[in-house]
């Protein structure tokens, strides 16, 4: 909402304040001031000159040079416009003064353009007479403004006078961010009824004054409401005899600053009046009114409707129309119909200045695809109680402007009065809340400022109509607060029983994952939420794959944000592809960030969200990297079992014969592997890429912080070295599962040493050597003790056809 | 005999004196101490010595033996702290040559900003906890004081699985989730991920983070949540961090406001980051409106409470002067190693 502060001074007269002071204080009672720009910003020694003479300039057939009259003497001007005449009155800028803009309209610059005087072929210019656009503005908010040429000024204007404030231009346009709660300040009116009650001045309304000639409009029109829910107020008052010609340049000034166009004395008080009351109005032309009567009612399915914009609208039953005797003539709240609209050739008009239901404005704009500026204000919720004296202003401004002769009477149907809203006066609750100690006498002053009574009789606030934000205590001590000063309230830590500040059991296991990963090499990364569903062809997932049953955003930004993800290897190969391809070496990432699992579809319930530890890396390091990566996360959360691998995870995405499965006390917690070459071509990655993910809700029930210390070893070890052959496809897991089982209590542990494929061992099987390491924590071993807890692995790997080497 | 000790003593002496090499120390230790050492040889001819005379000149050997151990054992003393200062002189290194790095991987500043944010919270006695990214409507707006139909609902451009279910477009339903199931005194943040329709710019993402802050108790005042807040920001932002609260309108707090803190660049006077004005906006905040209360299940005659939502994404391009928000979400290495 953009507004001049002229205007905002017409209702608060005595407001006194530099443009700064004005914002700061007007936000900080609430109406915030996202800005202002002063339209007469580079605009320097402007004056009003009168063109006294003009001869044609005597080298260039396309320059003249004027004699002009400033007031203080006469000064020449050379000048390539051709609209002026001898006696004309224009905005003059003298040497040394500024424009904002160039001549041909186009961006304004920063600082203005200075004007110095010089010579046009060889005869002095003492300055330039100025265009619509060098002043800044163009001929949508000047429409008396030439196509071309100097903009001249009204025959009454005093020569020598300040030119910027004929025009209007001394002024400041503030830009207003309004929250939705105060419908009453999308209006002039209701922002100057909070800057009279911020700076303390007196507020000031328009006088209404009575209007109309000795007709009875009820013996022109009839208005039925079919509908009272969806519109609680319909006014309606009539013009005849309407003469169209533009309006006032004071009238025209205002709008323009509120960024509206003029365009004609009806229209521009229609919109005059949506500006200073918020509240819309439309004109039908009588005339093409059939049975001159207007019904408000829903559409019909199916029914479409032209707008007076040329667009045809689908139309269904839950939109409210304008209809007349027999046809639609609006979508109401919204747009007019093409077959009412007022054209230049308008003789009667009917204003209407209704109040219809927000919400369904809202919707009905929406399966229209028409915002308009009415709609935009009605799907705040209006005040019904506006419409009346909304109306009767509109035919005060009618018959001072001259626009036509108004038709005694109104047409009012309001079934239902909105009532004021009344609120119990508690002052130490207000208190209480604010944490303050305010008099009652200074809370009721402050809420006097802006027209809540209070009524002495049954200890009420009293909230105007235009207040539908007021309905309890703390919305009273809002209003308290806002104008006794925010800033006077003071600050305290809350008191009472204490809380224990602590994070939860998840996210602290989370951070263990997160230094892990870090101490390991890994960045943190972060990626969305919603993918395209065409991330799971990428992903070489088979088309029957549980994966690809997702969530799926019904309004989405587009397909490629268009379900939420079931894995997240998408995000982890999409942020290694992207530093893939600018060449950055050695990338490790991870990320910590949930899937969506639906529990069924269509979804009827929340979806299963699955933190995922998902850890991506190419360059340095191999498989057994991010699987040591795996274990040092494990080994920090307190996960002190041996954890297994299982080859047959049945990845699509992964290289078939480098992926395995994590089980953990016999379940299955994630998976790791190279990225399958085909996904890699997908992902346009050239090297190597190797993934871990971990299911953190499957990973934390085995994670613990509890440590225990069970000593250090006394006695000494005894360590065996074994070395074997072994037939390809064993898994050295299924020698260490072996080990595990067969070593006894007495086994400390065992570590491989040497594998080797190749050149000196027999197709079909390779070397695997390992150092067995035997200790007891209360005596030191004797011989026989190892010798047969060694038996016992040696018959062990004779059972899996394992021989040892010579 | 006595002469020839003394001869022999001095000899040795001067000998070892002249030394300059540990292996010459060994020499003068053989030659004088040695089993055919010249001192040795002396104890040796001792049964030439008349038997009265022996103590006498025993003692003198052992005397002269005492002496050029002693002298020995100086000398080599010296030799080796000479020798290792030789030696350390040859080891000097060029400690401007590189470092070697243990090439650890590093935070996402997002992540920075709300360990920060977690640091502060979590030292004033609140719980960290968290909530559903895929909502029910009822939490993301019905119990916020925002039913179907109201304008606030427009203000949030929310994604919609169906008619009941959406990706939350605020942190705040997880207010209502723990009013509903924690009596007080609460006091909690929930950081996390929300999501609006808004196309990927410098300055917008449909998918960003919040952290929401919740206090229900009895007593608890507006002036406790300026003082909270207040407390938060020169937490952040350093000590000398003013805030100014204005009036705002949320749905679900009554009265809101949004807070603005003295530029941490300019420290109020005006620059690029403040956009000249002294003051940036980092957060809005409120009483928890009583409607809200009562549709949780407290009583708001009891109880009040206060509420405020942080956008993360906000500090942390502020705090480490990130511009552009696109550079969150691509996870370029070069970016993320800054941090």
């Amino acid at each position: 909402m953009n507004t001049a502060l002229s205007w905002i001074k017409e209702y608060v007269p005595d407001l006194d304040v530099t443009a700064q002071e004005y914002t700061d204080a007007m936000t900080l009672t609430g109406t915030k001031v996202e800005g202002f720009e002063r339209l007469d910003k580079n605009l320097e020694k402007i004056v009003v000159g009168q063109i006294t003479s003009i001869e044609p300039h005597p080298d260039a057939d396309k320059l003249i040079v004027c004699q002009v009259n400033i007031g203080t003497g006469s000064i020449q001007i050379v000048t390539g416009a051709h609209n002026v005449k001898t006696g004309d009155k224009v905005p003059v800028v003298l040497d040394g003064g500024k424009v904002a803009g160039g001549h041909d309209g186009g961006p304004l610059p920063e600082e203005g353009i200075k004007i110095k005087k010089g010579k046009l072929r060889g005869v002095e210019s003492d300055g330039m007479m100025c265009s619509i656009e060098e002043m800044g503005s163009d001929r949508n908010m000047y429409p008396d403004a030439p196509e071309e040429g100097i903009y001249i000024l009204p025959e009454d204007t005093k020569v020598g006078s300040d030119a910027v404030e004929v025009i209007g231009m001394r002024d400041v346009v503030f830009e207003y961010e309004i929250t939705s709660n105060r419908v009453d300040c999308y209006s002039v009116l209701g922002i100057a009824r909070e800057a009279a009650a911020t700076f303390g001045k007196e507020f000031k309304a328009p006088v209404v004054t009575k209007t109309g000639n000795n007709e009875d409009i009820n013996d022109y029109l009839k208005v039925t409401v079919e509908d009272t829910n969806l519109c609680r107020r319909y006014c309606a008052r009539m013009v005849k005899n309407i003469k169209l010609a533009p309006s006032p340049k004071w009238m025209q000034r205002r709008l323009a600053a509120s960024g509206i166009r003029p365009i004609n004395n009806i229209v521009d008080i229609t919109n005059y009046i949506m500006e200073e009351y918020g509240q819309p109005m439309h004109a039908f032309d009588y005339d093409l009114l059939a049975g001159h009567e207007i019904i408000v009612k829903c559409a019909k399915d199916g029914d479409t409707f032209q707008t007076l914009d040329g667009q045809v609208r689908n139309l269904d039953h839950t939109v409210l129309m304008i209809n007349d005797g027999e046809k639609e003539v609006g979508i109401a709240g919204i747009m007019g119909g093409e077959n009412s609209k007022i054209t230049d050739d308008v003789k009667t008009m009917v204003f209407e200045c209704a109040t219809f239901d927000g919400t369904n404005i809202r919707l009905s704009a929406k399966k229209a695809g028409l915002r308009t500026d009415a709609s935009g204000k009605y799907e705040k919720g209006l005040d019904p109680n506006t419409a009346e004296e909304a109306v009767n202003r509109a035919c005060q401004l009618i018959e001072e402007l001259g626009a036509g002769e108004v038709v005694g009477g109104l047409i009012d149907v309001y079934p239902v009065k909105a009532k004021e809203s009344r609120v119990k006066f508690e002052p130490e609750r207000i208190n209480a809340l604010l944490g303050t100690d305010i008099a009652p006498e200074t809370m009721l002053s402050c809420l006097e400022k802006i027209e809540l009574l209070y009524d002495k009789e049954t200890d009420e606030i009293v909230a105007p109509t235009w207040r539908q934000d007021i309905h309890c205590m703390a919305d009273v001590a809002e209003e308290v607060a806002r104008f006794y000063g925010y800033d006077r309230i003071g600050t305290t830590l809350p008191t009472g029983e204490a809380t224990t500040g602590k994070l939860s059991y998840k996210l602290r296991i989370e951070d263990v994952a997160r230094k892990v990963a870090e101490f390991c090499g890994f960045s943190e990364g972060m990626t969305y939420s919603f993918e395209s569903p065409k991330v799971f062809d990428k992903l070489n997932l088979p088309k029957d794959d549980g994966l690809r049953d997702t969530v799926v955003i019904s309004n989405p930004l587009g397909e490629d944000f268009s379900v939420m993800r079931t894995l997240p290897l998408n995000g982890m190969l999409t942020s290694l592809s992207t530093n893939y391809n600018r060449r950055n070496k050695n990338v490790r990432l991870y990320e910590l960030a949930n899937v969506y699992l639906p529990k069924s579809l269509p979804l009827t319930e929340l979806p299963d969200e699955r933190m995922q530890f998902t850890l991506g890396m190419y360059g340095d390091g191999d498989f057994y990297t991010m699987k040591g990566v795996v274990e040092e996360f494990f080994d920090k959360a307190g996960m002190h079992k041996r954890p297994h691998y299982d080859p047959e995870a049945g990845k699509a995405f992964l290289h078939p014969g480098r992926q395995a499965n994590i089980i953990y006390n016999d379940q299955v917690i994630g998976y790791l592997g190279e990225v399958h070459p085909d996904v890699l071509d997908n992902y346009k990655i050239g090297e190597k890429a190797y993934v871990a993910v971990l299911d953190m809700p499957a990973v934390i029930p085995f994670t613990s912080f509890d440590r225990k210390y069970t000593g250090i070893a006394k006695y000494p070890a005894v360590t065996r070295d074994i070395s074997m052959v072994v037939p390809k496809n064993v898994l050295v897991g299924q020698i260490e599962a072996m080990l595990e089982q067969r070593g006894g209590k007495i086994l400390e542990s065992f570590s491989l040493f040497d594998i080797y494929e190749g050149s000196q061992i027999l197709a079909g099987y390779k070397s695997v050597a390992y150092s067995i390491t035997f200790r007891a924590k209360d005596h030191t071993l004797e011989e026989k003790e190892v010798t047969s807890a060694m038996n016992k692995i040696l018959n062990g790997l004779k059972s899996m056809n394992i021989e040892l080497r010579a | 005999m006595k002469e020839k000790l003394e001869r022999i003593k001095s000899e040795a002496l001067a000998r070892i004196e002249a030394s300059d090499a540990l292996e010459k120390l060994n020499d003068i230790r053989v030659a004088y101490l040695g089993k055919k050492g010249e001192l040795t040889s002396v104890l040796k001819s001792m049964k030439d010595v008349a038997p009265e005379d022996r103590p006498k000149i025993g003692q003198m050997v052992n005397e002269a033996r005492e002496q050029i151990e002693s002298k020995l054992e100086e000398t080599r003393g010296l030799l080796a702290r000479k020798a290792r200062e030789e030696q350390m002189k040859k080891e000097v290194l060029d400690v401007t040559l590189p470092a070697k790095k243990a090439n650890t991987g590093h935070k996402h500043p997002n992540t920075i900003a709300l360990e920060e944010v977690e640091r502060i919270f979590v030292g004033m006695g609140y719980e960290v906890v968290e909530g559903p990214e895929v909502e029910y409507d009822m939490y993301n707006f019905e119990k916020l004081n925002i039913p179907k139909g109201h304008p606030a609902r427009d203000e949030q451009d929310t994604f919609y699985i169906n008619e009941n279910i959406l990706l939350r477009s605020q942190t705040s339903p997880v207010q209502a989730r723990v009013m509903e199931k924690q009596k007080p005194p609460i006091r909690m943040i929930a950081p996390g991920r929300v999501f609006r329709s808004d196309e990927v710019d410098a300055t917008h993402s449909p998918s960003f983070h919040q952290i929401e802050g919740l206090v229900i108790d009895k007593h608890i005042t507006f002036a406790d949540l300026k003082g909270t807040l207040a407390e938060f920001a020169r937490e952040l932002f350093g000590e000398d961090t003013k805030v100014k609260f204005r009036p705002h309108h949320f749905p679900f707090t009554e009265p809101s406001a949004e807070v603005d803190v003295s530029c941490f660049k300019c420290g109020g006077k005006g620059c690029r980051f403040c956009k000249g004005s002294g003051w940036i906006e980092i957060l809005g905040c409120g009483m928890v409106h009583p409607h809200v209360l009562e549709m949780c299940g407290i009583d708001p005659n009891e109880y009040t409470g206060f509420a405020f939502g942080v956008g993360l994404e906000r500090i942390a391009l502020l705090k480490y002067e990130i511009d552009d928000m696109r550079l969150l979400y691509e996870n370029d290495i070069r970016f993320l190693k800054q941090f």
